[in-house]
């Protein structure tokens, strides 16, 4: 099944009522394939004007307790900033899909991996952070968006799928596994008092600098609780690597042939892949590396993840890099001679 | 003691931010009456986006979601086609309708959708000091046209409901005004039937307020409420623009 395609599946499947997208290349499968079930799934999907509506429907719909959705690639997901950030403030969940291509500006509509510093540092404006998930398969894509989806709803916050082009249109088998989707009280949701209770209130805006405060520093406290609880990574041969690859998403695929590759001509080489991307797996990174005399990031972006790889080593051993950019991915070979020169025969 | 005359219900009993003289309490006021006739404050979800009635969910006692700048039409299609079967209505200013949110505004309406929205001309923004809006009149001096709105330097107002009028997906495109009782009459009955056409899924409903805005204008209220008669009025002809239901009179 098409990357996309899954991920459309899957999250109708994880119980999402609402989806609005706008086409741009090369998500535009999760809108068409919506478009195709969602009714019959007796959900909503709606083809919005811009991103910026799509992002807002979502905004109005995750108002109302609903699991909504919505996708797009690099500069739409841009467009959307703006309503993430609300999103955010507001304290609603949602899921955001980015498969990202290479910029910046229009740039190009092949893979790229150039969005990371968007979604971990900066999807918007003010204190905040989006939970990202970066799965490197079509099956984990699948896997993914319940976990982002429950999350998002236990945590009240936005979750993003950080998918690229390549994973996006590429096919692979898949299976959809059972799922009950967690059932999460919201009564905080605008759906309408009823005349049972007071009025609920979905909002942003705080004009007194003290309380606006207290509003962002509690979200922080809860962003403590994940940072401690659910940072994710997958490490391969890392217990006696000399040297420790690190790469995420579909990069990491290609990093894992390059440390097999490493290993078959001698070079104790490992890999770590960081599956969520915020919060950062800063002690796996610790724990992988330990052994490690050098530590290799690679990515399809000039260099983004990187930092985060330094920030949790505290510069304590050297980071060296190779990164594609613009649509072009890194072969394994390319990667396997980073690998020889930084950590190899001597 | 019989009671006589009372706040709506669905009006929060709170002061309110707005300036003396503002005709947003008007609006407020008749929006909640429809509220309260219709008895759907339990059913209703209100959404307010960036402008002077940004705090309006302290005021409507039914829910309330604030969103971003320009952006209600988009939020309140989200709640709406998750909740077919409630009422959802946005409270818009001019700068929010028809400037940065216009695209919003045209799409919801050109789809149908099936939402109230209370748009407030008050011809500049309120909130941010009285710059120029889109529908600031030609000649009329804000804070960023000092020496009067000009056509050939920064263009010509939008006629809102003019415009509205000529998609499909509009049901209702009135244009009232709040500066007399028999006006204000009439901009209550206006608002009762764009929730009626809600209520009956006639699609997109658009009630156009000409309101006064006395401290960015520069006027006391009576002046200002002369100047919607006098200035506003002719530009912006009272009227309903496009009723599907084939009731309403041009």
């Amino acid at each position: 099944m098409k990357g996309n395609e899954a991920l459309a599946e899957a999250a109708i499947r994880a119980g999402c009522k609402c989806f609005f997208g706008y086409p741009i290349t090369p998500q535009t499968e999760i809108s068409a394939y919506m478009a195709k079930r969602m009714a019959k799934a007796g959900g909503v999907f709606l083809q919005a004007e811009s991103e910026i509506a799509a992002i807002n429907m979502v905004l109005g719909a995750a108002s109302t307790g609903v699991r909504a959705m919505t996708s797009s690639s690099s500069p739409g997901v841009s467009l959307k900033a703006e309503g993430i950030s609300y999103i955010a403030g507001s304290d609603l969940p949602c899921v955001i899909i980015n498969v990202q291509r290479g910029g910046p500006g229009l740039g190009g509509i092949q893979p790229s991996q150039a969005d990371y510093w968007q979604a971990t540092r900066a999807l918007g404006h003010g204190d905040f952070h989006i939970l990202v998930y970066a799965p490197c398969s079509v099956q984990e894509m699948v896997d993914t968006i319940t976990k982002a989806f429950d999350m998002a709803d236990k945590y009240r916050m936005p979750a993003m799928i950080l998918a690229d082009g390549l994973l996006g249109q590429m096919m692979e088998p898949v299976s959809f596994p059972e799922i009950s989707p967690e059932k999460v009280e919201k009564p905080w949701a605008t759906t309408g008092h009823g005349n049972k209770r007071k009025h609920n209130i979905v909002n942003s805006l705080y004009l007194q600098p003290d309380v606006l405060q207290k509003s962002v520093v509690d979200r922080f406290k809860r962003y403590e609780d994940i940072k401690a609880n659910h940072a994710e990574a997958e490490c391969y041969l890392t217990d006696d690597a000399d040297i420790v690859v690190t790469a995420y998403g579909a990069t990491a695929r290609v990093a894992k042939s390059a440390v097999n590759m490493a290993r078959e001509v001698g070079i104790k080489a490992g890999l770590i892949r960081p599956i969520t991307l915020w919060p950062f797996p800063k002690k796996q990174m610790i724990e992988a590396t330990k052994n490690a005399k050098t530590v290799l990031c690679v990515e399809m972006s000039m260099g983004q993840m990187i930092d985060d790889v330094k920030l949790a080593l505290e510069c304590s051993k050297p980071v060296e890099f190779f990164g594609r950019t613009g649509g072009v991915i890194p072969k394994p070979v390319e990667v396997l001679e980073e690998i020889k020169k930084y950590g190899g025969v001597k | 003691m019989a009671v006589v005359f009372e706040k709506p219900k669905a009006l929060a009993d709170i002061h309110t931010h707005y300036c003396p003289g503002c005709t947003h309490g008007i609006i407020h006021r008749i929006l909640c009456e429809v509220i309260d006739e219709m008895d759907i404050e339990g059913d209703s979800i209100g959404v307010c986006p960036v402008g002077c009635s940004v705090m309006a969910y302290d005021y409507f006692n039914c829910d309330m979601i604030e969103a971003p700048h320009g952006r209600a039409p988009a939020v309140a299609t989200g709640v709406k086609r998750a909740n077919p079967d409630k009422f959802v209505f946005t409270y818009q200013g001019d700068g929010d309708l028809a400037a940065i949110g216009t695209a919003e505004t045209v799409h919801a309406a050109t789809r149908g959708e099936n939402i109230v929205v209370i748009f407030v001309n008050n011809t500049t923004y309120g909130m941010t000091g009285g710059q120029m809006a889109p529908t600031t009149i030609p000649g009329q001096i804000t804070q960023t046209t000092p020496f009067g709105r000009d056509p050939q330097v920064q263009g010509y107002p939008i006629r809102v409901c003019e415009m509205l009028a000529t998609l499909d997906g509009t049901a209702l495109a009135q244009r009232v005004a709040v500066d007399s009782v028999p006006h204000i009459k009439e901009a209550k009955k206006a608002i009762r039937k764009a929730f009626e056409n809600q209520k009956n899924k006639a699609g997109f409903s658009i009630v156009e307020v000409l309101s006064t805005c006395p401290t960015n204008w520069g006027l006391a209220p009576v002046d200002a409420i002369k100047r919607l008669q006098d200035e506003m009025i002719p530009y912006y002809p009272l009227g309903v623009y496009k009723d599907k239901t084939g009731e309403g009179k041009k």
